[in-house]
């Protein structure tokens, strides 16, 4: 078949969303590799849990994200907030001290160096909220014993390869499936 | 750390949220005890707010008193949060994990409590509002933005915001825990606090890489707030003793001693409350006790360069501020108690393994510590002033009132009330921070020992 029309199809089969539940990393890990093998896109798999595992410790893909740029973005406007406003308000009522400019550097570098800081770390998180997809309305399918220590795989299933996933879910130790869509 | 047992993550989950949904009695006695320090707080300064400056023991020309130390002393303890927190992240110490967020909240309460004594030291709280808005809005005459005083709000400010950020941000995953533990009301306010979130492996990383990313972007404005705190000394001319460049470096460093000193105090208070002997354990308070050893000696080079600097000039105006800090009394009989509880106390008493290992011990040092770091403060701030400067023409003996020393006292309660009444809404150990170091807790085999190890991603 043609790849574009197969792109179409996919895109306009109807999905439905499979939530898996483990007790052990070591069964997930099995579980989501035999379902990438079975056909399932990296891009249809989310893997939940109560702590952080390694990277890669149960076969995920590495999902791209542009957090480093936040910071970065946050310390240039930081620093120019800082620059207007301890600027501005010396320019405002203009009151020579000694003979010297009006414009006094180095109290403007100390309050431009917190300005910087804050403007970074304010844009950090919301860099880090912005890529994490929060805050979410709903928490869609989900399980309240991912927070107890299970592991949850959730898997966006066709009605083609449903019941072929939810078999090979169970077979790599599944303790519990659960459905939506 | 050689006490590794596996608790999973259900006990760790009961016994770390046990205090959010049950307290026990002991702690609504200590909660009520605090409370009543904090009342006395709030109607020594409503009392002072209403009478005027002249129930305090401020007068000319040593106007600077208890409050304004109480605030360095504040600043001083909030370092430790973000200093322990920070610098134990990126360099990952594994045995930071039940320390991390305690000291991030000791540094969220006592800088709110640190911003309060300037607030209550102008005896006119309402006019604070000038020190970011114009003192004339016809003319547009703004703050001077050349005084070390706007520059030091300014960076409390900002270290405030950045820890209130930094802490919450560390709090979403376990916000989510108490959700999936909660139902009705609380159910409802935790699913807005913990924004949805659901534990993928894309939220963890990025919580990860916050968790670095902001320890970075921290630990510069950390130096800075207690670098500018020491401006406001440092940068005036004619008091003896302060105009010094060694100040800086010297704030900041004393900021830690006194700061990881008040953790570890709280580490305990907290480990008795709420019996969390599993998390935290004798081998966490000998890393901090060595830490602190480090961090005290490292201090008291300072403070010893700081001194010699003073008298080495020979100037007399430096000489007799020196004599008066070390042979007049009070002065003198606070100097050497200083050193004895700031220092020679404590410092050597952690070089023993029993006492770095002893719940008893810690607590004595560590508050032995604040003691002598609170006596600093006020030894560097009343001499200076109480001597006759060039332009005074009366000078005088300070001693505060009985308001004043209510108002410092309420404020130890204020922050302790501060912590404790937190720990009831969120839980005061990381709990998925705990559960990691369970995940990545292993044990090597060497020769015929098993030695507990741990994996480290880079």
């Amino acid at each position: 078949m043609i790849p574009w029309l197969n792109k179409i199809r996919e895109n306009v089969m109807v999905k439905k969303q499979v939530l898996a539940l483990f007790d052990d990393a070591a069964k997930a890990a099995d579980a989501n590799e035999a379902v990438m093998k079975e056909g399932v896109k990296p891009g249809d798999i989310e893997i939940m849990t109560g702590c952080p595992y390694p990277e890669g410790a149960f076969g995920e893909h590495d999902k791209p994200h542009r957090v480093y740029r936040f910071p970065f973005i946050g310390a240039l406007l930081g620093f120019s907030m800082a620059m207007l406003i301890t600027a501005g308000t010396q320019l405002s009522w203009p009151l020579i001290t000694g003979g010297k400019p009006i414009l006094s550097l180095p109290p403007m570098v100390i309050i431009a160096y917190e300005g910087t800081l804050l403007g970074a770390v304010l844009f950090t998180i919301v860099g880090v909220l912005f890529e994490s997809r929060l805050p979410r309305v709903g928490l869609g399918l989900y399980d309240d014993r991912i927070t107890e220590g299970y592991i949850g795989l959730l898997l966006n299933v066709t009605e083609d390869n449903d019941f072929a996933i939810k078999k090979l879910l169970q077979k790599h130790g599944a303790q519990e499936l659960k459905e939506e869509g | 750390m050689q006490e590794a047992t596996k608790l999973g993550d259900k006990k760790i989950n009961d016994d770390l949220l046990a205090n959010i949904f049950g307290s026990e009695r002991r702690y609504w006695l200590v909660c009520g005890f605090l409370a009543m320090g904090v009342g006395a707080f709030a109607l020594a300064a409503g009392y002072m707010i209403v009478t005027g400056l002249g129930v305090t023991g401020l007068n000319r020309p040593v106007f600077w008193g208890f409050f304004i130390t109480n605030f360095v002393f504040w600043v001083g303890i909030s370092h430790a949060g973000v200093m322990l927190s920070a610098i134990l992240r990126l360099t990952k110490a594994e045995w930071r994990r039940p320390a991390t967020r305690a000291a991030e909240i000791v540094t969220v309460f006592s800088l709110f409590t640190a911003l309060m004594m300037p607030v209550i030291h102008t005896g006119r709280p309402w006019r604070i509002i000038y020190w970011f808005l114009p003192y004339d809005f016809q003319r547009m005459i703004w703050p001077n933005i050349r005084s070390a005083l706007v520059w030091d709000p300014t960076a409390i400010n900002t270290y405030l915001t950045c820890s209130i950020l930094f802490v919450f941000v560390a709090l979403i995953p376990d916000l989510a825990v108490i959700r999936d533990r909660s139902t009705g009301i609380r159910r409802l306010i935790y699913s807005g606090l913990s924004l949805g979130w659901r534990g993928t492996s894309q939220q963890w990383k990025l919580q990860m890489m916050a968790g670095v990313l902001l320890s970075a972007l921290i630990l510069p404005i950390f130096v800075s707030v207690h670098s500018i705190v020491s401006f406001d000394f440092s940068m005036a001319i004619s008091v003896k003793g302060w105009h010094t460049t060694i100040f800086a470096p010297y704030f900041v460093i004393g900021a830690v001693h006194s700061g990881v000193s008040a953790v570890v105090t709280v580490l305990i208070l907290l480990r008795f409350l709420f019996r969390w002997e599993d998390y935290i354990k004798p081998d966490h308070l000998d890393a901090l006790g060595k830490l602190l050893a480090v961090v005290g000696t490292a201090w008291f080079f300072f403070f010893a360069l700081e001194f010699l600097y003073g008298i080495y000039g020979a100037e007399p105006d430096e000489i007799a501020l020196r004599t008066t800090q070390l042979f007049s009394m009070p002065w003198g009989a606070m100097f050497i108690a200083f050193l004895i509880t700031g220092y020679f106390f404590p410092v050597p008493m952690w070089l023993f393994r029993s006492v770095r290992r002893s719940m008893f011990w810690m607590t004595i040092t560590t508050i032995s510590v604040n003691i002598g770091m609170w006596l600093e403060r006020f030894l560097i701030i009343v001499p200076g002033l109480m001597r006759k400067q060039d332009l005074s023409f009366v000078w005088n003996v300070y001693s505060p009132s009985i308001v004043e020393i209510t108002i410092v006292l309420g404020t130890f309660c204020l922050v302790l009330l501060g912590v404790l009444l937190f720990a009831k809404a969120f839980p005061l150990i990381p709990l998925y921070d705990i559960k990691e170091g369970e995940v990545l807790q292993g044990e090597v085999t060497v020769g015929r020992a098993k030695v507990p190890a741990a994996f480290h991603e880079e």
